[in-house]
C-alpha cells in the first residue's frame, strides 16, 4: 500500500540533472560565450564583417519558409521520462501551452494512426451501433474549448532544486475542437438503462476506462483539433476523449471504441492504477481534478534582485471556474488576492499576477487557489490529515512554497511527505 | 468615420454590459460550449450502422460479473511455464523481484505483509487480470497470446498470489467468481468540491 511518492502516473524523476536539462542548458550557455565573445571581438578587433552579423540593420534576414520555427535563442523542451514528458511550466507566459510542449504519458507509446483508415464504433447499450469515419465526425455540428488535462500523479518533492516543470508539470492547456459526446450518443441513441461507458484507445494497451454516462451528456467530447491544427500524435491523433477537468488518464487517446453499459468495466486503469488510499480504504473512479495553483515566477532556478517583482503563475479546478488565487509573502502568516487574467474560464488554467516589492529579506512566496465551490487549495499537512499517512501520490495538490534566499536565490521548499 | 463611431459605441456598450453583467449577478459568466440543438434533424445520418461482425471483432472488453469472458480455460500449472519465458523478464521470477533487484515491470505477487500494490493485496476483481494481459501483454507483443495463454496466466497468477489452488481449472464459469482480498477495501470517491478537504 505504501506507495513512494514518486511512484503514480509515471517513473520517477531522478535526483539528478537529465541529459535533456543538460543539453538545454548547454545550447543556451554556448550562445551567450557566442555573444559576449563576438562583443569582445568587435570592440577589439572591429572587423566589419562581424559588426554586420551582430547588426540585424545590417544584413538581410531570412525569407519566408512553409513551416515556422522558435528563435534560436529560444529552448524550452519538455523533460522526459520513458513513459511521460512534462511542460516546462516556467518558460511559458499566459495559458495556453504551445502544442509540442504539451506534457505526455503514454501505456504503450504513441501510435501511428492512418486517419483514412481511423474508425470510432459506439455501441452496447444504444439503439443503433454505429461506426463514425474521422471525416464523419467532422461533419457534425462543432464545438471549440480552452481547458487544462493534468495526470492525477502530478506531484513530486524531494530537494531544492526542483523546477515547477519538476514539481507539478503534468498539466497543459490547448483550445480543443471537435464534437460533443452528447451529439454522438443523440445519433445511436443511447438506452436510458445505460449509466456508463466504456472508453478504449487503439494504441498498444488498448488502455480503457469506464466513464459515467452523465459526462458523457455534459460536456465530454471528441476532439480532433488542438491549438488550430490537427491534434498532435502525442495528445491522441487523430481522435480524443475530452473530459474537461478530469484526471488525465480518463481523456482517452486515439480511441476507436465507446461501449454504453449499466456498469463499469473495473480495468487495470480503475482499480490497480488511479486509486489510491484513504484511511483504511482505496478510493475509486476519483475523477475530478482539485483546484491547484503554482507561481512560475519567481521560481527554482530564477535569482531575484531587490525592487519591484510580479509573482506570476497559474490556478485551475476541474469543478469549473478559479474564483481567487491569493499569494503569500511572508511565509503563509498574511495573503494578498492577486489579479486574475480575463477571461476566466470553466476548467482552464488561469493566469494570476501579484505585483510585490521585494526589499532582500530571507522569506518564501506561497499561492493558493479557491475555485467557484469555495474549495481552498489545501496544504501537503491537510491531505495527509484527511486521507492518513498512507496516502499515495494521486490527486495530490498542495499548496508549493518558494524559498528567497537573502542571496536572491529562489528554492523550491520540499516537504516530508511520510 | 460614422461606421467607427458605430463600432465604437457598440464595443463600449458591451464592455459596459459584460462589467455590469459580471459585478450585479454571483453567478460567473459561462464559457459557451453548446449549440442551440432546438433546430436540429432527428438524424444527422453521417456514419455507418455496425455490422455484428464489427462490433466482434473489436468489442473485448470483461465485465466483473464474467460477461465477455471467451471459451477456453488455463492452469496455474501451464500459466508458470508461460510465465516464465514470456513475463518473468520484467515482472521476476514468480511475480517477485530478488533481494536488491530493480525490475522494470511492477511485481505481481506479493506475501499478505508486503505493503508493495499487487494483484493478491490491490486487485479487486480477477476479470481484470485476463482483461488487462489479453489487450496489453506482453509488453512487447501485446495481444499475443491465445485466450488458454491468458487464462492460464491469470490461474497462475492468482496461484503465485495464493488466492487458488495451484491445481485449479480457470474458465468462463469460475474465473469472475474468484473472491479478491482487496475487494472490499474499494470506495468510490467522495470528494465533492467546498470548503471541506479529503
Amino acid at each position: 500500500m505504501d506507495e513512494p511518492i514518486e511512484k503514480p502516473g509515471e517513473e520517477p524523476v531522478k535526483n539528478k540533472i537529465s541529459r535533456r536539462f543538460l543539453l538545454g542548458g548547454a545550447a543556451t550557455t554556448a550562445i551567450v560565450l557566442l555573444q559576449s565573445s563576438l562583443t569582445k571581438w568587435v570592440q577589439t578587433a572591429g572587423a566589419q564583417t562581424l559588426i554586420k552579423n551582430g547588426d540585424p540593420t545590417k544584413i538581410t534576414g531570412a525569407g519566408p519558409s512553409t513551416v515556422g520555427k522558435r528563435s534560436l535563442f529560444e529552448k524550452p523542451v519538455r523533460l522526459t521520462s520513458d513513459t511521460s514528458s512534462r511542460t516546462p511550466l516556467q518558460d511559458l507566459y499566459g495559458t495556453i501551452t504551445p502544442s509540442d510542449l504539451h506534457y505526455e504519458r503514454h501505456h504503450a507509446g504513441v501510435p501511428v494512426i492512418d486517419p483514412d483508415k481511423y474508425e470510432l464504433l459506439i455501441h452496447g447499450m444504444v439503439g443503433k451501433p454505429m461506426v463514425f469515419k474521422l471525416s464523419d465526425l467532422k461533419r457534425f455540428p462543432s464545438v471549440t474549448r480552452t481547458c487544462f488535462l493534468e495526470c492525477s500523479g502530478n506531484f513530486r518533492t524531494s530537494k531544492e532544486t526542483m523546477t515547477p516543470q519538476e514539481i507539478c508539470g503534468l498539466t497543459s492547456q490547448s483550445e480543443w475542437t471537435g464534437v460533443m459526446l452528447s451529439t454522438l450518443f443523440r445519433e445511436v441513441g443511447v438506452e436510458p438503462k445505460a449509466t456508463w461507458f466504456l472508453a478504449e484507445g487503439s494504441d498498444a494497451a488498448l488502455l480503457t476506462r469506464s466513464i459515467p454516462v452523465k459526462k458523457g451528456w455534459d460536456d465530454a467530447m471528441i476532439v480532433y483539433a488542438q491549438n488550430g491544427e490537427a491534434i498532435r500524435p502525442e495528445q491522441g491523433y487523430p481522435a480524443r476523449l475530452l473530459l474537461p477537468g478530469w484526471e488525465g488518464n480518463t481523456n482517452v487517446k486515439w480511441i476507436r471504441r465507446v461501449e454504453l453499459s449499466d456498469q463499469p468495466f473495473m480495468t487495470r486503469e480503475e482499480t490497480s492504477k488511479y486509486t489510491y488510499p484513504v484511511k483504511d480504504k482505496i478510493r475509486q473512479f476519483s475523477f475530478e481534478m482539485d483546484a491547484r495553483s503554482i507561481i512560475t515566477y519567481p521560481a527554482y532556478p530564477n535569482q531575484l534582485e531587490r525592487g519591484w517583482v510580479e509573482i506570476r503563475g497559474i490556478a485551475w479546478s476541474g469543478r469549473g471556474k478559479i474564483i481567487k488565487v491569493e499569494v503569500s509573502t511572508d511565509a503563509g502568516k498574511s495573503w494578498n488576492a492577486t489579479n486574475l487574467q480575463e477571461p476566466v474560464l470553466d476548467k482552464a488554467h488561469t493566469y494570476f499576477r501579484h505585483l510585490w516589492q521585494w526589499r532582500g529579506d530571507e522569506t518564501e512566496i506561497l499561492s493558493r487557489a479557491i475555485d467557484e465551490t469555495n474549495y481552498i487549495q489545501p496544504t501537503l499537512r491537510q491531505l495527509i490529515e484527511a486521507r492518513g499517512i498512507s496516502a499515495s501520490g494521486y490527486h495530490m495538490n498542495p499548496i508549493t512554497a518558494w524559498q528567497i534566499k537573502r542571496d536572491g536565490k529562489v528554492l523550491f521548499k520540499p516537504e516530508s511527505f511520510k | 468615420m460614422n461606421r467607427y463611431v458605430v463600432v465604437m459605441a457598440s464595443a463600449m456598450l458591451l464592455l459596459l454590459l459584460g462589467t455590469t453583467g459580471f459585478k450585479s449577478s454571483n453567478s460567473l459568466p459561462r464559457q459557451t460550449i453548446t449549440a442551440d440543438t432546438s433546430k436540429w434533424p432527428s438524424t444527422f445520418s453521417f456514419g455507418k450502422v455496425a455490422t455484428e461482425q464489427q462490433i466482434d471483432s473489436v468489442a473485448i472488453a470483461i465485465l466483473p460479473n464474467g460477461t465477455g469472458l471467451p471459451p477456453g480455460l488455463g492452469t496455474p500449472k501451464e500459466g508458470n511455464v508461460i510465465y516464465i519465458t514470456k513475463c518473468a523478464s520484467c515482472h521476476g521470477a514468480n511475480g517477485k523481484a530478488a533481494a536488491g533487484e530493480k525490475l522494470p515491470a511492477p511485481e505481481l505477487a506479493s506475501d499478505s505483509i508486503s505493503k508493495i500494490k499487487t494483484i493478491g493485496n490491490y486487485w479487486p476483481y480477477a476479470t481484470t487480470i485476463f482483461d488487462y494481459v489479453r489487450r496489453a501483454m506482453p509488453y512487447n507483443a501485446p495481444g499475443s497470446l491465445t485466450n488458454n495463454e491468458v487464462y492460464s496466466i491469470t490461474a497462475y497468477l492468482l496461484s503465485a498470489n495464493n488466492i487458488i489452488k495451484p491445481d485449479m481449472v480457470i474458465n468462463a464459469h469460475n474465473l469472475y467468481k474468484i473472491n479478491m482480498p482487496a475487494r472490499k477495501l474499494f470506495i468510490p470517491d467522495d470528494r465533492r468540491g467546498g470548503p471541506e478537504v479529503r
